[in-house]
């Protein structure tokens, strides 16, 4: 009934190898689009902003750069915290000393930064793999935040070591701080998602992206057929830092304004990016949204349902909250190992044959 | 089926809708956590309070009180949420208990409008009201206590000239805050100054003291929270580290920091703005109205520890706050600007704590547009292993207010100019 392809006729290879090529697909595709572009501006209010949209299109970013270099390229990295860091002290640094380029620049910048970071610190995974690369982009993770917490230069000598996010507009729209409205802060982001997974969903389907898969089903065979590992693996990590850096860019100056490194890019945030990852579906650029989107929306909903509406006290809630995510991390990973991208598949696939399975 | 949970839904929202009441009082705390053995004395506090008020009182002048609590566990990225889906219900005056979560609210709240209140915590530059219009700190900060903390020790030594103090402080914002000052304090009084940062949470800090044990300071300033405090004292005592050298911020000094080294931490001292225990009036009231009627938060075992009195002396500055608003301007249902001019024209007198049941209970102290921080005045806390109390062993001083002044007016004068911001009274 859906997804069907018959009747959708492809007469180019351009048409045969697009990113939706079926019909139904499509149309779907530029319905959510033109909803997040041109609806939910219109509706959005501080609380979906801050407590929903913006923390999701934030985590989607950096669910998509690390999914590049965990799912395409298979280089365990738990150093998505120290990166995150690395893109907002980055953007803190030129936002203060340029405070007349646009914020655009800055965070394009901020990537860049990061991605250059992540280069080096993705040298070491061309000598070790699996385990011993997470433990070593672990060492990243602790680092980078000791020296964003030890060196006064990174926040500018503030008597708290925090850094705050000084008020910025983009074409006159006010877009850091506490004046920004909702809809520009959640624009802002939605643009930078939506750039980003574009060139993510372009990359992954190309040459580099087929590289990287090479290297993550065999490396010594993707080496014999000709592909760099050199290069594969460190542009993989050029590519996914730069996401997480564009990420955590935003998620300061846009979503927080004021961040303490020790609390806010903690190991913590790289397991959770990690989660999201696994959650949504290693190798899926639509795991990483539906992964995100997941852990994020999951605690607010549970706490709207639990103190809200149910009127529970706040603390068991919170304890709830955290047995609920467990367990559905433990169900996911036993009974769809290949996360919420593959259920989607599997949802697809039942759809195409409806309502005559047969 | 469908109709009968639709049904139970719209029975559940309506009745955990408002129930009409006008003074608004959020009360972001955490209950879970690793800073959730102090987060949530002071959060039953805070709510016991105004349960009193609103059984015994009836409220603040005849209007009910409505408290609703989120649960932020420390965390900056949930207090964000907190203060969001808050903000909407009108609130009179956020206390989010955490100096990281300060941080980010300052910006917003002054936005929306809606003062904030640190009690002894938060952004010291916010003693400022000039440049912090909604902001408060009374009736003691982060600096205030460092200068105490100095001018105890100058009280048993005399001279501290060449003496050797070392700060151990939590790594984030909060136990930043008072490097600053002790370091302006070094160069006035010539002592050695030696910070040791803590990260968090704080549940190993064998390094730490060894580096203590090695340079074998004079005395040590622990600036702590949660986990990390009890932690501190026990390593302190495993260095036989004379207790009494050792003196903590009143964030340093509850019963759950020292109760887990037993007998060896006999003689801590710890810094204090406010009394503690139960010897206050105000507890028959609380064990009648509240404890007894089943209406306590939490489990409801937490009375008279040091936490639970802080969170009470909140919600209680709060309530005189409304009180002095509503006299000013003349409504009963008073909201937020209006709770912001009546924190602004606070004063608390021996005769407002005796009425409120806590005679002596704190310093007096006065707050003005100029003054939002009070007047720094601060004791010093001694505890008693043996008999399980902390014990007042100094009387309230004042800060070394010549030194903090100027801090404060220069990095308030900074946080104006990053934000556009005209000092003034109007």
């Amino acid at each position: 009934m859906f997804y069907r392809e018959a009747g959708d006729f492809k007469t180019t290879y351009k048409q045969d190898s697009q990113t939706f090529p079926i019909k139904f697909d499509r149309i779907r595709y530029y319905l959510v689009l033109g909803f997040a572009f041109l609806v939910i501006p219109f509706l959005i209010n501080d609380y979906w902003a801050n407590a929903l949209l913006l923390p999701f299109l934030i985590y989607a970013i950096a669910a998509l750069g690390l999914n590049i270099l965990v799912g395409y390229c298979g280089q365990l990295s738990l150093g998505t915290g120290g990166f995150m860091a690395v893109g907002a002290y980055a953007c803190y640094k030129l936002m203060t000393s340029f405070p007349d380029v646009s914020l655009f620049i800055h965070v394009i910048l901020a990537g860049a930064i990061t991605a250059v970071v992540g280069v080096l610190f993705g040298l070491p995974s061309l000598r070790i793999k699996g385990f011993y690369l997470a433990v070593a982009t672990l060492a990243a993770q602790f680092f980078l935040v000791w020296l964003f917490n030890r060196v006064p230069w990174f926040y500018n000598y503030s008597a708290s070591g925090q850094i705050s996010a000084p008020e910025r507009d983009t074409f006159g729209i006010i877009i850091t701080g506490p004046n920004a409205p909702a809809w520009a802060t959640y624009m802002f982001c939605l643009i930078f998602l939506t750039v980003c997974a574009l060139i993510a969903r372009n990359l992954t389907r190309g040459s580099s992206g087929r590289k990287w898969m090479a290297i993550r089903d065999m490396d010594i065979a993707a080496e014999i057929i000709g592909v760099n590992p050199l290069k594969a693996k460190l542009s993989a990590f050029a590519v996914s830092s730069f996401f997480v850096g564009v990420s955590g860019a935003l998620f300061f100056a846009i979503y927080l304004g004021a961040v303490e490194v020790g609390e806010v890019f903690n190991i913590q945030k790289s397991f959770l990016v990690v989660f999201m990852v696994i959650i949504g579906g290693l190798g899926s650029i639509f795991g990483s949204f539906a992964g995100a989107a997941f852990l994020v929306a999951l605690p607010v909903a549970l706490k709207i349902l639990g103190v809200d509406i149910l009127g529970w006290p706040t603390d068991i809630v919170a304890h709830i909250q955290l047995i609920i995510v467990g367990a559905l991390i433990i169900m996911f990973l036993i009974l769809e190992p290949h996360g919420l991208a593959q259920l989607w598949n599997l949802t697809k696939d039942k759809l195409r044959l409806w309502p005559f399975p047969h | 089926m469908k109709l009968k949970l639709t049904t139970l839904a719209l029975g559940a929202v309506m009745a955990a809708g408002p129930v009409m009441a006008d003074l608004v009082f959020p009360a972001m705390s955490y209950r879970t956590g690793p800073y959730a053995a102090n987060g949530i004395p002071f959060a039953d506090g805070y709510q016991d309070y105004f349960t009193l008020l609103n059984e015994r009182d009836g409220g603040i002048g005849g209007e009910k009180i409505k408290l609703m609590e989120c649960e932020t566990g420390y965390n900056t990225e949930k207090g964000v949420e907190c203060y969001e889906s808050l903000k909407s219900e009108n609130p009179l005056v956020f206390q989010p208990l955490s100096t990281g979560i300060t941080y980010q609210l300052i910006p917003k709240a002054t936005a929306d409008g809606i003062p904030m209140h640190t009690m002894g915590y938060g952004r010291t530059s916010a003693k400022n009201g000039e440049v912090f219009r909604g902001i408060f700190n009374y009736p003691a900060n982060y600096w205030d206590g460092a200068s105490a903390g100095v001018n105890h020790i100058i009280d048993i030594e005399g001279d501290i000239k060449g003496k050797k103090i070392t700060l151990v402080y939590h790594n984030s914002a909060y136990g930043k805050e008072p490097i600053r000052t002790l370091e302006e304090l070094s160069k006035k009084h010539g002592f050695n100054l030696t910070v040791i940062p803590v990260d968090h949470p704080g549940q190993e800090q064998k390094s730490q003291w060894l580096q203590i044990r090695r340079e074998k300071p004079d005395y040590v300033l622990l600036w702590g929270w949660g986990v990390m405090n009890p932690v501190a004292v026990q390593e302190a005592a495993n260095i036989r580290f004379p207790m009494d050298h050792l003196i903590g911020v009143w964030w340093s000094g509850s019963e759950n920091d020292v109760l887990p080294t037993g007998a060896g931490a006999d003689g801590y001292k710890s810094l204090m703005f406010h009394g503690v225990g139960m010897d206050y009036p105000i507890f028959d009231d609380i064990k009648k109205y509240v404890v007894d009627t089943g209406k306590a938060a939490g489990a409801g075992d937490q009375l008279g520890t040091v936490l639970y009195d802080r969170g009470m002396y909140a919600a209680m500055l709060a309530a005189e706050a409304v009180k002095t608003a509503q006299a000013l301007h003349g409504t009963a249902a008073i909201n937020a600007a209006q709770m912001r001019d009546g924190m602004e024209a606070l004063e608390i007198n021996e005769a407002k704590m005796a009425a409120a049941g806590l005679p002596g209970f704190g310093p007096e102290f006065k707050v003005s547009c100029k003054e939002h921080g009070g007047n720094g005045f601060v004791a010093v806390a001694q505890w008693n292993a043996s008999a399980g109390t902390w014990s007042q062993i100094s009387d309230y001083a004042q800060s070394d207010q010549e030194v903090i002044g100027a801090l404060v007016a220069e990095d308030s004068a900074a946080y104006a100019a990053e934000n556009n911001i005209t000092p003034g009274c109007n």
